[in-house]
């Protein structure tokens, strides 16, 4: 059963790991919807609104 | 096995911001083009000395290539993030001995849309260009607060275990709404209604779906057999 073997794998992610997996999401997700620079603002802008970020 | 977190996470992205991107420039896109000929005042709707009703559609999304270009790679890399964040819930879920499977990746993405898109478009609605609404910040802060206490809220429903849990996870929801979104005390809209709920509940149905494909993709990569 491959499911098995699958299943150690995955469990032996580290806890630092998840962590910096979750915080690069984070650092992307405030670049693209959040972050104020105008540059940034402007490229995100029809994004932030269909995606539903608060932008203006 | 980070490597294969973050590679599972960048193709399930890939994958669900090219959909997304796609489904906003059919159902959203054309929409928010129109909002903004009511923002920039080519068109008015019950302007005072004007008739009651305006024009509606007649937007085209050609001659703006490079425009649409921007949102499709700020979509990548806003869908990644939430992959990103989404098969990191999977490797905890799984470190507690709830492996996800492909299917369960169906339910991961639906809840991801409850919790980070719908829970704060209930305070604060999709926004069409020109919508004039309160500080910048104090939304922001707001709908970050709000899609975090419903993650954390979800995960104690789902992997609490026992009934208080349960219900503390569903205190977590409700915490945000009834605090309720920072708005003005005076209404402002300039574009017609009809225009901004249809904007609204089309972003809310794309965002649906996308969250719904990176769901699957995201499960779909991450229970591939690991290359050794």
């Amino acid at each position: 059963m491959t499911t098995v073997t699958q299943t150690t794998s995955r469990v032996d992610t580290d806890v630092a790991g998840i962590l910096l997996t979750a915080f690069a999401g984070l650092v992307l997700v405030f670049l693209a919807g959040f972050a104020h620079a105008s540059v940034l603002h402007d490229v995100a802008h029809d994004s932030r609104h269909a995606i539903a970020f608060p932008c203006h | 096995m980070t490597k294969h977190l973050v590679s599972s996470a960048v193709f399930a992205g890939l994958v669900a911001g090219l959909c997304a991107a796609v489904l906003q420039l059919l159902f959203v896109t054309p929409l928010l083009l129109e909002g903004e000929l009511f923002e920039t005042g080519a068109r008015m709707h019950f302007a005072a000395g004007s008739a009651p009703q305006s024009d509606a559609g007649g937007v085209s999304l050609a001659g703006q290539s490079m425009r649409h270009a921007l949102t499709l790679a700020m979509d990548l890399v806003t869908y990644t993030g939430f992959a990103l964040l989404m098969v990191a819930g999977f490797a905890l879920a799984a470190r507690r001995g709830h492996e996800v499977t492909l299917r369960g990746g169906l339910v991961w993405g639906l809840a991801g849309f409850l919790a980070v898109q719908l829970a704060p478009a209930v305070g604060l609605p999709p926004e069409l260009p020109g919508a004039m609404a309160a500080d910048l910040v104090a939304r922001q802060i707001w709908w970050v607060a709000t899609a975090a206490s419903s993650v954390a809220g979800l995960a104690l429903i789902a992997f609490g275990g026992d009934l208080v849990k349960g219900l503390a996870g569903a205190g977590l929801i409700l915490l945000p709404q009834l605090v309720g979104a920072p708005h003005l005390d005076t209404y402002f809209g300039i574009a017609p209604p009809e225009l901004s709920a249809q904007f609204a509940t089309a972003s809310l149905g794309v965002a649906a779906a996308s969250w719904t494909i990176l769901g699957l993709a995201a499960a779909y990569f991450w229970t591939r057999p690991a290359q050794s």
